[in-house]
């Protein structure tokens, strides 16, 4: 799909007054936060990044999402949002076991590893996760819709869209304090939030918010 | 180096957080440890900080406790889902049944100010026959306290917390006004409002917790729209803001980042509290305890204090201790529009209808009412790839159309049933306190709601032109039962002043003892409560009946 806020760069408004400073050290922090290679197994990260690659494909003409790099630091943490499923592990367990699993169910329909999948094929892998159609044996011990739908998802999109480019991409306005937002109401917009291209035309805010446009 | 206040307690050595002012301190009035205070009351949110400002300003002693860090919003709080999520109560607890609970951000706090530091600010009164469902509806359990009582005290907590809303308030009983102007509608709430006139229902401005005038040291709103992650301008009226100031100035002591993890008896009273902080266990004296966890911690703590006096948990001679847990229900309706909606904007629920809380013509029991909606990135990343099942680059092309979703979200009553429950887990958490396993199953009442209110939220967008339209079927929100009052010891675990029938000098009092939840957020209800019961601790100690 043709970008649909293609002017608009939230870390622009980095250093106005919609960025407080404790908004900017955690964002910086954030983007700054690469693969950690002391959590999980080198096998096991490789199919974490293509997991991600398919779950949460990069912005086409934007700074990559460290996803991977930001799920790797929430398994490190083992830190599960204050619940648990009882029928799944611990967060790192479960991460270890399913990402293992997967690659088994790479290699019983496809004969190699995920990582090594085509996207074709890796979308089937993950769509069988997703509908509880699996093959591999080592999912008797980690029923595979509810790791996708209490693990999986839940992980790797909020990692994904604790980024810029992502908020970019989705026209959202980002880091709003203390300056939050003056036009509240239908099809207006501040000078400071996106601009959405429509039939290839950009209009601006201060057109857009023209009386009677 | 500032001190980091997720890991060092801020209030201490005679001074807590001026929540106010980056970096600034008030001063505070500390009790020793064997000196047996008045009251010590577990939790700081809606109920137990309210609470404690009640009593610290009737004259009595008292010592807050909270499990969670005590921020300074201004200094502390980022824009920022993923930081904020320092605000929740995230250690384990393990959520089976038949529709396990998501818990942590959904629903439960852990700071001092309680849930109320990330709530959304929607502070509404039950419907009278609400606090009567049995006797007038049919349905439920009474409440043991009367809706004229209630309305008193639902006054002093609106005038508390400086409730914006609008000039008349189109259901329940005659009522005064609001104490600030409501606040604009943004794109969001005006869909609502079209949709309601479209099927000939009321709609009117949601009464929020959140300035439209600068009051004391408080800006108004900017409308950020981030209210569930933690206001950083201190225009919401959290506890943290609104009323543990107060309880300060009048001499209560609040700990921060201090887990009670059992509280002690001696001859069938309680005689105070162990508690861990700063990585040592402590005891605190008391004349009383109050608890105030919320509908998990409260009935885990009264079971982990099980004792040779109380083998079964304190306050637990019915039963009942940690049975009835309710939610409420959260589902939605949602569909696209040409209009630019971004309803990142503002506070997420700006406009409402009670509507089927005040109308009985269904077929199921129980009200719901619904609002409009603002889900910030992740959580309608989540809606949409758990409600529609999307991934890949379907889910991130959906993602790019949010500015012009619209949305509603239903509060929905869930009736009471004792298969519902808050039990103790084998495992331990880092306090070494057992964890709360967690057990929920909807009913086939609940199902019909669900459709009623889905179906209906659906045809209002859908009188508004919304297309591509789908329901999201899957949330919850809000707790409450686990400890509910009532009018004997035998059905139920307080009195109607939140008064233990087991253990006369100990108290809950949050929203653990609501019987009944009904269809509306339960927040201002839990501050009434806290202020009545304030109120008639003062009077019994008059009486001398403490
Ligand atoms: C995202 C979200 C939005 C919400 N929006 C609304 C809304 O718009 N309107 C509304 O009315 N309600 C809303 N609510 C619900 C509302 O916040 C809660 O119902 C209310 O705060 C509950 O009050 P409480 O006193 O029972 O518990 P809480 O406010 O949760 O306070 C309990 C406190 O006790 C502490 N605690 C627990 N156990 C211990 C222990 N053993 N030792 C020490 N401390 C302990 C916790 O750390 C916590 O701070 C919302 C909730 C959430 C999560
Ligand atoms: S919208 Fe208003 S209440 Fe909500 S976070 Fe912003 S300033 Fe606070």
């Amino acid at each position: 799909m043709a970008e649909t806020f293609p002017d608009y760069d939230v870390l622009a408004k980095r250093n106005t007054p919609s960025w407080n400073e404790r908004t900017r050290d955690v964002i910086d922090a954030r983007m700054a936060k690469v693969e950690r290679p002391d959590i999980l197994a080198e096998r096991q990260r490789d199919t974490l990044r293509a997991v991600t690659a398919r779950v949460v494909p990069q912005p086409a003409h934007r700074a990559p999402v460290n996803a991977t790099a930001l799920v790797l630091d929430k398994i490190g943490s083992d830190n599960g949002d204050g619940f648990r499923h009882h029928e799944l592990p611990d967060v790192r367990e479960a991460w270890a076991r399913g990402l293992d699993a997967i690659d088994a169910e790479a290699k019983s329909r496809f004969d190699t590893g995920f990582a090594r999948c085509s996207a074709y094929q890796q979308d089937e892998i993950l769509a069988s996760v997703q509908n509880g159609d699996v093959k591999a044996p080592d999912w008797a011990t980690l029923p595979p819709k509810l790791f996708w739908s209490w693990r999986l998802i839940p992980d790797i999109v909020s990692a994904y869209y604790a980024h810029p480019s992502a908020w970019s991409a989705m026209g959202f306005g980002g880091p709003a304090s203390p300056r939050g937002y003056v036009r509240l109401t239908t099809n207006r917009h501040d000078p400071w939030e996106a601009s959405e291209q429509k039939n290839d035309e950009l209009i601006p805010a201060k057109v857009r918010n023209r009386h009677g446009y | 180096m500032a001190i980091d206040p997720e890991q060092t307690p801020r209030a201490k050595n005679g001074r807590a957080p001026d929540v106010m002012t980056p970096g600034g301190w008030v001063s505070m009035r500390e009790y020793p440890e064997n000196e047996e205070v008045d009251f010590v009351i577990v939790g700081t949110g809606a109920g137990g900080g309210t609470l404690a400002c009640k009593l610290a300003e009737a004259g009595f002693s008292v010592v807050a406790f909270d499990a969670g860090p005590y921020f300074r919003p201004l200094e502390d709080f980022a824009s920022d889902e993923t930081e904020q999520n320092k605000l929740y109560w995230t250690d384990d607890r393990i959520v089976d049944g038949d529709h396990p609970i998501k818990m942590g951000s959904n629903n439960s706090g852990k700071a001092v100010g309680g849930s109320t530091v990330h709530f959304a600010m929607v502070s509404l009164r039950f419907r009278p026959e609400h606090f009567k469902t049995r006797t007038a509806l049919g349905y439920g359990v009474d409440w043991p306290i009367d809706w004229q009582d209630m309305w008193n005290y639902y006054d002093e907590a609106e005038r508390a917390l400086h409730i914006s809303g609008p000039v008349s308030y189109p259901w329940g009983p005659k009522r005064g006004r609001y104490p600030l102007r409501a606040h604009p509608l943004n794109a969001a709430a005006e869909y609502l409002a079209r949709g309601a006139e479209a099927l000939g229902i009321k709609w009117t401005e949601t009464p929020l917790a959140t300035l439209s005038a600068p009051i004391g040291q408080s800006a108004p709103c900017v409308y950020r729209g981030f209210c569930v992650t933690g206001c950083s301008t201190n225009a919401k009226q959290s506890v943290l803001v609104a009323w543990l100031p107060r309880a300060l100035k009048a001499g209560a002591e609040i700990r921060d980042l201090a887990m009670v993890g059992r509280i002690e008896t001696r001859n069938r009273r309680c005689t105070g509290v162990h508690y861990q902080r700063e990585g040592e266990w402590h005891f605190q004296k008391a004349r009383n305890v109050v608890v105030a966890g919320y509908a998990v911690e409260t009935p885990r703590l009264l079971l982990n204090s099980a004792n040779e006096e109380f083998p079964d948990g304190l306050a637990n001679s019915s039963g009942l201790v940690g049975k009835n847990l309710m939610v409420q229900l959260n589902q939605a309706a949602w569909g696209q529009v040409d209009d630019e909606i971004r309803s990142y904007k503002g506070p997420p629920s700006l406009a409402i209808s009670e509507h089927w809380n005040y109308d009985d013509d269904k077929d199921f029991h129980g009200g719901w009412s619904y609002m409009s909606q603002g889900p910030l990135p992740i959580t309608w990343a989540k809606s949409l790839a758990g409600g529609r099942n999307l991934w890949g680059q379907a889910l991130i092309d959906e993602m790019a159309r949010n500015n012009h979703s619209v949305g509603l979200k239903m509060v929905g009553e869930v009736l009471p049933y004792e298969r519902n429950r808050v039990t103790l887990a084998d495992d331990t958490d880092q306090y070494g306190l057992k964890i709360p396993r967690i057990t929920f199953s909807l009913g086939p009442n609940e199902e019909a709601m669900i459709d009623h209110a889905t179906d209906f939220m659906d045809k209002s967008l859908e009188a508004v032109g919304a297309r591509e339209r789908w329901k999201e079927m899957d949330d919850t929100c809000h707790l409450g039962g686990t400890a509910r009052m009532g009018f004997d010891a035998k059905t139920s675990v307080v009195d109607a002043d939140c008064r233990s029938w087991d253990i006369p000098n100990l108290w809950v009092c949050d929203g653990s003892v609501f019987p009944t939840v009904g269809g509306v957020n339960p927040s201002l209800t839990i501050q009434a409560i806290a202020c009545r019961t304030g109120d008639r601790i003062k009077q019994m100690s008059a009486r001398g009946e403490l």
